[in-house]
């Protein structure tokens, strides 16, 4: 539980300090394994499988998203030939 | 005790390449710690009682999205500073040394091997069918999560497109 926790933290700590978007996307990850430890530790805890299911689907969340989040990169740096997230910008009104 | 000692060695590692992930300047070196993390984080499953989900940890993230990670970094194309190779030899001596140390594990396996090879592998077959949790697994996705399941296939293949869709230079 403390380890889940500790790694949710550096997942979000990543997410709010670093200015390189894949580097926020791989915090990103680190968030949702963090929840995955969370969930088997709880399954084995009671000895209840339901949990590895539900770990199964978070996994196919994490990735549909990482293709989505990285596909969207592509097309952005595409554009404006940057990944810091203080240049993008583009729908500040 | 021995689980408990594994346990606390297996979460300083994940903590630590964690930590490492998110510090790193490098980006490919950050992918790379990455991959250490989620490797780590499997043998955390398999302490917890989750082999399948470590199989699936081991295929889907280190395999399949770490590798598009990597594509993207290396797509993306950063200016970074040219290397300093101070010292070339240095990773020449470096890989040598792993090299070796291999070796050495190979043969040292190698010669136990030789020494006592049957009991162990039976002992190891006889041990592997009886761990259920795969097929309890597949019980409850398969009756009790179908329709999830089916709806996480669904979104898997929007994402899928839509994925594709983005990162095409021209419709």
């Amino acid at each position: 539980m403390l380890l889940s926790a500790a790694l949710f933290m550096i997942g979000v700590i990543g997410v709010m300090v670093r200015r390189n978007i894949i580097i926020i996307f791989m915090s990103i990850e680190l968030i949702l394994n963090a929840v995955n430890i969370n969930l088997v530790a709880f399954s084995k805890e009671l000895q209840n499988a339901v949990g590895q299911v539900f770990v199964v689907f978070v996994i196919a969340v994490a990735a549909a998203e990482a293709a989505v989040g990285l596909g969207i990169i592509l097309a952005f740096y595409r554009n404006k030939e940057t990944v810091n997230i203080d240049e993008m910008n583009l729908m500040r009104w | 005790m021995g689980e408990a000692i594994a346990f606390y060695t297996i979460a300083a590692f994940v903590l630590g390449f964690a930590v490492l992930v998110v510090s790193t300047k490098d980006t490919v070196h950050s992918v790379l710690f990455l991959v250490l993390d989620f490797l780590f984080v499997a043998a955390l499953y398999v302490l917890l009682g989750a082999q399948f989900l470590a199989a699936i940890q081991v295929l889907v993230y280190a395999g399949g999205i770490v590798v598009l990670y990597l594509f993207v970094v290396m797509l993306v194309n950063l200016k970074r500073p040219p290397e300093a190779h101070q010292d070339p030899n240095r990773r020449g001596k470096l890989g040598f040394a792993l090299s070796a140390a291999v070796l050495a594990e190979l043969g040292a396996i190698a010669a136990f091997g030789y020494v006592r090879p049957a009991p162990a592998l039976a002992q190891a077959t006889q041990v592997l069918p009886v761990s259920g949790n795969t097929e309890e697994v597949g019980w409850l996705l398969y009756t009790s999560y179908l329709i999830p399941f089916e709806i996480a296939s669904m979104l898997l293949l929007v994402a899928m497109i839509g994925a594709i869709i983005l990162a095409k230079r021209e419709l």
